[in-house]
């Protein structure tokens, strides 16, 4: 499949094509298209790996803030409402700077995921209660006077029920997240805002660098969504 | 397939604005340099105000001091205009002065080849040089050599950035941090996620004095001795510049350079 022209000057034209070649943020971004490449796949692995650590939190979170136990809702609550109400930015500089050094050495990338996941857990755990709430009450009942105890009725009843609800709101959550994890940036990770301060820094072509940064942040987050509503429509009944 | 048709679009879309922009912003004219110069009053100054003792905020009052700040102001007096400090992070203060945000800059910037090519510099108005510094209990590093293959710290976009660059380029095998603010990489440096930060000698210096004396220390010369920070204006802006460049032999005449370097560094 050989027409004489390379993809992007087929894509361009020819003629547009040789006028963006003139201009130096055009080339910034050009000869830099491995390095944005190289940042939107650690904001990827960062991203993949809170996620999972936000689900497992986020489930026993949420779980824990509707058990009667006094200390396990105690705990719940407090771990939501702190994660919740303070800013990330500010969560990543207190776990990479302050509290995560006490325990281990982490890296930033390690940091950025575990601030990332706790601050995840937390969104996914209101996401996942509200999710359980809106099973009608009658399906627990009905489960109870089957004989299944409270958590066998949890669940093989109410959590497959409620996991369809939470599908759209979890893909919103993650979507958000994805784009929070520019705010490692500050603790040196080298993900895809990282890439874009660097080459900013010794190019200064704001419009480019940080156009091309958008531009790789609104693939991913469109891809995340169209897988969800993907998954939305095969759940569907 | 409409999905993917969607996206495609809304690819060429935001490209072609880019395009659009940066065509846009190449030719559009600078404002100030247009015709007759009118009298400058008022010189709209940015500065990243977190590099201790160049530019910092007083705890007590929240103005802004430190060497640059007085040799501005001082420069400001000098010539009689209103100066006004704008607080930004360093690697917008470049593009903030091409888009006209900004008058001038003062934020111990070195001059470079490369920041040239962008900006116009007035000055220089302090020599500076790069130090190297590590953790207190660090031994046998001294120069850039010993730093190979090591974990280094800097700030983004400064000459200390590049020189952490040039250790990489000489040893793949390096690893180099860039933060946002250079005390983001001395606190990386005491909590030991870095060996090594290399920084502008008088902001090092006056770090490890003024708050880290046990844990952190300088080493080895300083290099990079040609390194003089300069107060850069748009490219272009004759009218600027011609005034800043007056200004600072003024207060080099009348002693108040000397006075203020006193203060700051004596």
């Amino acid at each position: 499949m050989d027409f004489g022209f390379t993809n992007t000057e087929w894509f361009f034209g020819t003629m547009i094509m040789d006028k963006l070649n003139e201009i130096y943020g055009f080339q910034v971004v050009v000869n830099n298209l491995g390095n944005f490449a190289m940042g939107a796949v650690l904001t990827l692995e960062i991203t993949f790996f809170s996620i999972l650590i936000g689900m497992v939190l986020g489930l026993i979170a949420a779980l824990g803030r509707m058990s009667r136990m006094k200390i396990i809702n105690f705990i719940s609550v407090s771990y939501i409402d702190f994660f919740r109400g303070t800013p990330l930015f500010v969560q990543i500089l207190l776990l990479y700077f302050g509290v995560i050094p006490l325990v281990f050495d982490a890296t930033p990338v390690q940091a950025a995921i575990i601030a990332c996941g706790l601050n995840s857990g937390a969104y996914v755990a209101e996401i996942v209660r509200a999710g359980i709430q809106a099973v009608d009450k009658g399906q627990m009942e009905a489960a109870r006077s089957l004989g299944m105890t409270h958590g066998q009725s949890m669940r093989f009843i109410i959590l497959p029920q409620a996991f369809k609800i939470v599908i759209p709101p979890l893909i919103n959550e993650f979507v958000m997240l994805l784009k929070d994890t520019s705010l490692v940036s500050a603790i040196s990770a080298h993900e895809l805002t990282h890439t874009g301060k660097m080459l900013y820094a010794s190019t200064y072509q704001a419009v480019w660098v940080w156009g091309a940064v958008c531009v790789f942040y609104f693939i991913m987050t469109k891809v995340i969504s169209m897988l969800g509503d993907w998954t939305e429509r095969r759940l569907a009944t | 397939m409409k999905k993917y048709l969607s996206l495609l679009l809304v690819l060429m879309l935001s490209i072609g604005m880019l395009a659009v922009a940066g065509c846009g912003g190449e030719k559009e004219p600078s404002g100030q340099d247009a015709g007759q110069e009118p009298a400058i009053t008022k010189l709209v100054v940015g500065s990243e105000t977190a590099y201790a003792p160049f530019e910092m905020v007083d705890e007590k009052t929240g103005d802004y001091i430190g060497f640059d700040m007085d040799i501005i102001k001082a420069i400001g007096e000098a010539m009689g205009v209103e100066v006004e400090i704008r607080s930004m992070e360093f690697t917008a203060l470049i593009p903030a002065l091409q888009n006209g945000q900004i008058d001038c800059a003062i934020s111990a910037m070195s001059i470079t080849p490369e920041r040239q090519q962008a900006v116009d510099f007035a000055g220089p108005y302090y020599d500076s040089g790069l130090i190297i510094a590590v953790a207190k209990d660090t031994e046998g590093i001294s120069t850039l050599e010993d730093l190979q293959g090591k974990k280094l710290g800097a700030q983004i976009g400064t000459t200390g950035a590049d020189a952490c660059l040039s250790v990489k380029e000489k040893d793949p095998t390096t690893e180099v941090k860039t933060y946002d603010h250079v005390g983001e990489a001395f606190m990386e440096l005491q909590k030991g996620g870095v060996v090594a930060v290399i920084n502008d000698f008088p902001v090092t210096d006056y770090y490890v004095k003024t708050e880290a004396s046990d844990t952190v220390k300088t080493v080895g010369e300083i290099f990079l001795a040609d390194d003089h920070y300069g107060i850069p204006v748009q490219k272009g802006d004759t009218a600027t510049l011609n005034l800043i460049n007056e200004g600072l032999a003024k207060i080099k005449e009348n002693g108040t350079y000397d006075e203020i370097y006193a203060k700051w560094f004596e």
